[in-house]
């Protein structure tokens, strides 16, 4: 009985506690009438999807947010897969994607593109190889070209670094570059951009792959196709194969908040966000 | 009077309570990972998950026993390289060090056990790694296959993980040996044996079960290490045929893939290798205790 009491008493702190915890998080909007805007936005946005698009979402979502005190943006992961699949299901607002929608998943949802993201592919700095195609690229990820000499460099082993399955990074790569072939079991798995580059700036003969925008000068970035370098200009141009879209998809034309969001990332306040890491689609100025 | 007692039954129960929660903890999450792993082993066939050769859980395929023989050669090669350093630490420790060494070392070695196994992991990426691939490119390379001249390997997980267990293995045996009760090593010692003798005679037969005991948990944590592990072994889904093969283990599967994997069989079989890790974890607990017990038993 005491017992049973004792139990009852910490049940009641506890949620008492969970109270005062949700209590503290309304208190930090603050007060009506302070936002600078005359037209009143308030509401909620769910974004949910790649984990390739979720960084930028949440630099555009803070923007908005400070734009318009009464919206709140909830930015989440998940991957491209469960965002195309949340927005179609209606669990979120907004489904965020790295990858072209597949035709089946056309049609269900509208799209916007919000943004272009290059892969580039890199080797060490003291690398001389500084050209490959896209079949060159295919073969070494697919364990059939193993020493650099088949492609004018030293005769070095290459070690070839890849990110794991079901990173987007890796889904945008398979896709535009492996086509049907498989990337080789042989090859060595990292999990995450930073540990790519570190790969590879450490290891003279490694050839890995990231984001356009996470390139640094640790590593170098491989002309691909006819000596295209891998830059933003190329990307939008189109001669710089190696690039995806970021997509924003909704369930229907999108209304009140959800469009206000999407006009603001289109526009060129939006746009010069984008800018910072990616690629934008629609003028900055 | 009565109030005294309520008062302490309070605590009493508190400290209960206190208790229950790691306990009914344990149960959530082993239960949790069963009920998430189950459907896809019993989807794939236990035989097929377990012995599968092939892992493209884009595809649809799952096998992990790659990775189970990963973590098995891993740990295994960590023990061999870290089980004699430690015995001999632990002897020298508990036998043969004066105060002043001792007042250096212990702290050293506790301090080996707190640093975060993340810093092991970059220590073993911008050092180990490059070392064995320098070996590998520079003496072995026409004997090796180009995957076996990175320098992820096997070996660099294996020297990172003795490293990393051997602060248990030594607090453990250490206490085991200076466990041996006094009258036995003085009558070694008075029957004339040296010293030396009377550690490898004497001394170590006596506490030998405390000793596998600290060789076992250290072998849990090898087996239960994730971060240090991925960053030097390669990660590659490949059976290791030498200890210069890059390899996957059943922890670093997990933790690589987790983050990006969709809802659905992917997890699912993320979760079924943490149902294997934790059958094994399980089992060797249980011989850990089974052999301390016995050593408690006996005295």
């Amino acid at each position: 009985m005491r017992r049973s009491l004792l139990f009852l008493s910490l049940a009641l702190v506890l949620c008492v506690g969970l109270l005062m915890v949700g209590c503290g998080k309304k208190a930090e909007t603050p007060a009506p009438g302070t936002q600078p805007q005359a037209e009143k936005l308030s509401g909620s946005i769910q974004i949910a999807g790649s984990t390739s698009v979720q960084p930028l979402s949440e630099e555009l979502a803070k923007a908005f947010m400070a734009k318009h005190p009464d919206v709140k943006i909830n930015v989440s992961g998940g991957g491209s897969g469960a965002g195309i699949k949340g927005v179609t299901e209606g669990t979120v607002d907004i489904g965020a994607s790295s990858r072209e929608l597949k035709p089946e998943e056309k049609g269900k949802v509208k799209e916007f593109v919000i943004a272009k993201d290059g892969i580039a592919v890199i080797v060490n700095p003291k690398n001389p190889v500084d050209n490959l195609t896209m079949d060159q690229i295919r073969d070494i990820y697919a364990g059939k070209i193993t020493n650099w000499k088949e492609v004018g460099g030293k005769d070095a082993p290459i070690t070839v670094v890849t990110r794991e399955e079901g990173s987007g990074t890796r889904g945008a790569f398979t896709e535009i570059v492996m086509g049907k072939e498989k990337i080789t079991d042989k090859a060595v798995v990292q999990n995450s951009t930073g540990a790519v580059r570190t790969a590879v700036a450490s290891n003279e003969n490694a050839i890995g792959y990231i984001s356009l925008g996470a390139l640094s000068p640790e590593v170098k970035a491989l002309k691909v196709v006819d000596g295209v370098e891998a830059t933003k200009d190329n990307v939008l141009k189109g001669t710089y194969k190696l690039s995806r879209p970021f997509l924003y998809l909704t369930k229907e034309e999108p209304k009140e908040v959800v469009k206000a969001y999407i006009d603001f990332v289109l526009s060129p306040e939006g746009q010069k966000i984008v800018e910072k890491e990616y690629i934008p689609v629609k003028p900055t100025k | 009077m009565l109030g005294r007692r309520i008062r302490e039954r309070f605590y009493e129960s508190l400290l209960f309570i206190s208790a229950l929660i790691s306990v009914v903890a344990v149960f959530m999450i082993a239960l949790f990972v069963f009920l998430e792993g189950y459907p896809i082993i019993q989807k794939e066939g236990l035989g097929n998950f377990l012995l599968g050769r092939e892992w493209r859980p884009l595809a649809g395929i799952f096998g992990i026993f790659p990775m189970i023989v990963g973590s098995i050669v891993v740990t295994l090669g960590a023990l061999v390289l870290g089980v004699p350093v430690s015995l001999a630490t632990a002897v020298f420790l508990a036998e043969f060090a004066p105060k002043r060494a001792n007042m250096i070392l212990r702290p050293g070695i506790e301090l080996l056990a707190g640093i975060p196994s993340v810093i092991y992991g970059l220590f073993g990426m911008t050092t180990v790694v490059p070392a064995i691939r320098f070996i590998e490119t520079r003496y072995l390379a026409h004997k090796l296959p180009p995957q076996m001249q990175s320098g992820y390997s096997v070996l660099a997980a294996a020297i990172i993980l003795a490293i990393m267990i051997s602060p248990t293995i030594i607090a453990i045996s250490e206490d085991a040996l200076r466990a041996v009760p006094r009258h036995l090593k003085e009558a070694s010692l008075a029957l004339g044996a040296t010293h030396w003798q009377t550690v490898v005679k004497v001394l170590i037969p006596t506490a030998r079960s405390g000793i596998l005991a600290s060789i076992i948990l250290g072998m849990g944590r090898a087996i239960g290490e994730t971060m240090a592990v991925i960053m030097v072994v390669g990660n590659n889904v490949l059976i290791p045929t030498s200890i210069f093969s890059p390899c996957r283990t059943l922890t670093s599967n997990i933790a690589i893939e987790a983050a990006y994997a969709a809802e659905g069989p992917h997890m699912q079989a993320l979760f079924a290798t943490g149902i294997v890790l934790f059958v094994i974890i399980i089992i060797l607990n249980l011989i850990a205790l089974r052999v301390a017990g016995r050593e408690v038993m006996s005295r």
